[in-house]
């Protein structure tokens, strides 16, 4: 029983990291109707940042994670800017390959930098572990789950109540009649693409933290991993991005812990096409019937 | 000209076609979306090679009894009777076998694929031609793609359009494309078609063009056609039996001269007097 | 009208297709036999066959069906394993001319199998969830695979016969390209045609949608099947890592980079896409990121009008006719001048 609440517990941290990651995988989604295969990567260079900053130069953990995150943002912009903004009218393929061309991109460069061994995540969250009731529940995991909370309920605050918000959501529902609304798209894919780079930003520095290295090729399995939260919570919603990830974490905390190490990816991925099979668009997705 | 006769079960067809079995019986029909009753009670019979038209204000439900007759959408109630066959969990091909072929009112043409190919799709049921021979060329594969291309031209020439063959679809002008629609559905060898606004966006000459077109086609091919259309002189000038909607209901039935002079027709399209 | 575009007639082109192929089979066979080629380069023959048949396969279903499918490496796998399984059983008892066939068959067949089971649960979907569910699956295969035992597991399957060579290889390539050339230019092809352009209309035209969708699926996951197990008899080691996620995605990247629904395409970009990376070897570690760039690249460049209109002046079409409108303009000032 006790062991049960432990293994529930990481797998709810695990999915919160999951649900922030496949946020701006949604959102991107939404409002640039495309599928970001980059988005991972994005995580791998916020980790790195960290890595710079906090091992490499010595400045304090929370100066790193706040470069970390500016350079995320920056990085996404700039992706934005020069490989997706050209292909705004091209056919939903062709920016999935420029989106894996980013992927390819951003690895190789890490491989380029920082080589292909395995640098040590520095230990930045120093919160002591807690006893409740014969519980040991890790300090990472605390923070990550306070952290990852108040980030969500925020989000969700910005999206339903902010003017940039309102955009947003007229902007991912019809992109013509928002424009014509005098909204800017530009702009407020721009913006998208920054959240969710801020977004993949922290989630890089808990996912790191909890698993204590980093490599170029760190962001790709927690970037699919996210895209599958993403579908299965429906893709372009965002309450359904949220539990969509928190889901994934905690079955595949689960089956890591009570059926098999090796297959719990498999089992997180069995567990999607059943849910696909039985709500084709995912948990929270809406059906769009397609008008005759 | 044409004098309707009632069938035994309270429905007209033209005379010609009055001991027949008609093409299509509906009864009852009604579908309800969440708790909106898009359509109810409707009741609608076709001679064998009647021209029936279905009119009504935007929004009033003719299309989505199109999409009831070709089991785009699942009626909540009635029965739909097509040859004397109740089309109850068929799927739209199944429906199209029958003998239903339709147009669509926002043109779905395949757009990449040629003039000819659209009527090859048209005539896939009518190929005979197996996978074996599709993957070899051989086992008769050429045969059956010359009789079909032969076939496609001559329903291509129903509408002078045989020299266009080899064009892309999706390039074709407007009223060229809705004539292709008509071309592929008659295709499928249907017992009766369903035109969704075949003349919108179309000129009067062109609409004038159109309607012979209809006649001509119903002649030679024997077939029933069923159109669902804003432009009153068509309607008016071809169809035999019309049905009018109203908010999902059938409020008149009748020849184009009794529909003309119904008061709730006239009610329906200009609103009530002195209100 | 300017407007209305005329189609290039299919079998010319196709001709065109398998004679570029033979040709190019033509001179590599002779560099081969009269000892021109290197090591490195013959090493590289049997892998290009291999992608071109996964890529004009891939092509089936991305550009003719119109459906975005991540998990063509997972049927390969299984018709690599299945393949590789039979000759390795086979081995003493089928004298190589009949084995290696039947090998091929057997992985085949196994891989449409699999691709009819995942098919059933699959083609319900569209779009994106279509993609995601068959990226799911070809992961799942892969996990698996690892974790039986009589596949080799995470050590790989070891001792299958070394029995590809090039102008075997090459044959499967020619057989390939000929199936789906044809199936494309064909009822059943016209049909899953129709199907990418409206799938609605198909319906309406009679077309049985959901049978098929499930038969360029499973058509696709066949010759993905036949391509694995060349695979596995060009290798000493089958190892399942190699057919993760991203051995879709380079498949992907092929067809989409040859042009979708081009057969000559996804043959090109298939070659192209398998040297580079080996001739920019001494490049290192900056070969990726110059794949990258290249990919980026070329996609921009490919949705720009600008370039659009390039590519427009350049096509020999254009060319000859603008030659042909020369040459009539000048006939008929001749013309006028012998009226003068």
């Amino acid at each position: 029983m006790m062991d049960l609440i432990v293994n529930l517990v990481s797998g709810l941290s695990l999915g919160s990291i999951y649900a922030l990651i496949a946020l701006g995988y949604t959102m991107v989604y939404g409002i640039a109707k495309m599928l970001n295969f980059a988005h991972g990567d994005i995580i791998m260079v916020g980790a790195f940042t960290v890595i710079t900053t906090v091992s490499m130069l010595g400045l304090p953990p929370a100066l790193g994670i706040i470069a970390s995150i500016v350079c995320c943002v920056v990085l996404g912009v700039c992706v934005e800017r020069i490989a997706y903004k050209p292909l705004r009218k091209a056919q939903p393929l062709a920016v999935l390959i420029t989106a894996i061309g980013v992927s390819y991109f951003l690895q190789s460069l890490a491989l380029l930098i920082f080589g292909s061994t395995q640098h040590s995540f520095p230990k930045i969250i120093t919160v002591p572990a807690i006893e409740i009731g014969g519980l040991t529940i890790q300090g990472n995991m605390l923070v990550t789950l306070a952290v990852t909370t108040i980030i969500m309920v925020a989000m969700s605050l910005f999206i339903a109540k902010s003017r940039t918000g309102k955009a947003m959501r007229a902007v991912s529902e019809d992109r013509d009649a928002a424009e014509l609304m005098g909204i800017s798209v530009n702009r407020t894919i721009t913006i998208t693409f920054a959240i969710g780079s801020a977004l993949a930003a922290v989630a890089g520095v808990f996912y790191c933290t909890t698993y204590g290295f980093i490599g170029p090729y760190t962001g790709s399995m927690p970037g699919i991993k996210a895209f599958v939260a993403a579908v299965f919570g429906g893709i372009g919603s965002i309450p359904g991005a949220m539990l969509g990830g928190i889901l994934l974490g905690v079955i595949e905390n689960l089956a890591k812990r009570y059926i098999s190490t090796e297959l719990s990816d498999a089992i997180v991925f069995a567990v999607l096409i059943i849910v696909l099979m039985v709500k084709p668009t995912g948990l929270l997705g809406k059906r769009v019937n397609e008008k005759v | 000209m044409n004098k309707m006769v009632p069938l035994p079960s309270k429905a007209i067809v033209p005379e010609r076609d009055a001991d027949k079995l008609p093409i299509l019986d509906v009864r009852h029909l009604g579908i309800d979306f969440g708790g909106l009753t898009a359509v109810d009670d409707f009741n609608f019979t076709m001679g064998r090679t009647e021209i029936g038209g279905l009119i009504g204000p935007n929004g009033a439900g003719k299309t989505t009894v199109f999409n009831l007759l070709t089991n785009v959408y699942r009626p909540t109630r009635g029965s739909i009777l097509v040859d004397g066959v109740d089309t109850l969990g068929m799927s739209t091909h199944q429906v199209n076998k029958l003998g239903i072929a339709r147009t669509f009112q926002n043109i779905r043409l395949f757009s990449n694929m040629t003039v000819l190919d659209n009527v090859k799709v048209g005539l896939h049921n009518s190929t005979k031609s197996n996978l074996w021979a599709s993957v070899t060329h051989g086992f008769g594969y050429y045969k059956a793609e010359r009789q079909a291309k032969e076939r496609a031209l001559e329903l291509l020439s129903v509408f002078h359009m045989q020299d266009l063959a080899g064009a892309e679809a999706g390039s074709l002008p407007y009223g060229a494309q809705r004539r292709l629609e008509i071309v592929r559905a008659l295709a499928t060898d249907p017992g009766i078609m369903l035109l969704d606004e075949p003349a919108a966006g179309m000129n009067p000459s062109e609409t004038t063009e159109l309607m012979e077109n209809i006649r001509k086609i119903r002649d030679t091919f024997q077939i029933a056609i069923m159109l669902i259309e804003h432009d009153m002189s068509l309607v008016m000038g071809i169809c035999e039996g019309i049905a009018v909607l109203n908010y999902g209901k059938i409020i008149a039935k009748g020849t184009p001269d009794e529909i003309k002079s119904n008061p709730a027709v006239i009610e329906a399209y200009l609103g009530k007097k002195g209100a | 009208m300017d407007s209305i575009k005329k189609k290039r007639k299919p079998l010319t082109s196709n001709l065109i297709t398998l004679a570029i192929v033979c040709v190019l089979f033509a001179v590599v066979f002779i560099l081969v036999e009269t000892g021109n080629a290197t090591r490195h380069m013959r090493s590289m023959l049997v892998p290009i066959c291999i992608n071109i048949i996964l890529a004009v396969s891939l092509n089936l279903t991305v550009g003719f069906l119109g459906e975005l499918t991540l998990g063509h490496a997972g049927f390969m796998s299984v018709g690599a394993y299945a393949g590789c399984l039979f000759s390795i059983a086979m081995e003493e008892i089928l004298p190589m001319a009949l084995r290696f066939p039947l090998a091929m068959l057997v992985g085949g067949l196994v891989a449409a199998c699999f691709g009819v089971l995942i098919g059933i649960p699959v083609l319900r979907l569209h779009g994106d969830y279509l993609a995601i569910v068959t990226l799911a699956f070809g992961e799942i295969i892969r996990s698996i695979i690892i974790n039986l035992e009589f596949t080799g597991g995470a050590a790989g399957l070891k001792g299958t016969p070394q029995d590809s060579t090039f102008v075997i290889a090459f044959v499967v390539v020619l057989i390939t390209l000929v199936v789906i050339m044809n199936l494309v230019n064909s009822r059943h092809g016209r049909a899953i045609t129709a199907i990418r352009d409206n799938r609605i209309a198909a319906e309406a035209c009679g077309i049985n949608v959901t049978y098929f969708r499930m038969l360029a699926f499973v058509i696709a996951a066949f010759f993905a099947g036949v391509a694995g197990v060349l695979y596995g008899h060009n290798l000493s080691i089958l190892s399942a890592s190699t057919f993760d996620y991203n051995k879709s995605i380079e498949l992907l990247v092929i067809v989409v980079l040859g042009g979708m629904g081009s057969i000559r395409g996804s043959v090109i970009s298939a070659i192209i896409i398998t040297v580079l990376p080996e001739a920019l070897r001494e490049l290192d570690d900056f070969r990726m990121l110059i794949y990258a760039l290249v990919l980026i690249v070329m996609m921009i460049l490919n949705a720009s009008p600008r370039f659009a209109a390039l590519k427009g002046k350049l096509n020999y079409k254009a060319l000859a006719d603008a030659v042909r409108a020369k040459s009539a303009s000048s006939k008929a000032n001749k013309g006028g001048q012998t009226h003068e």
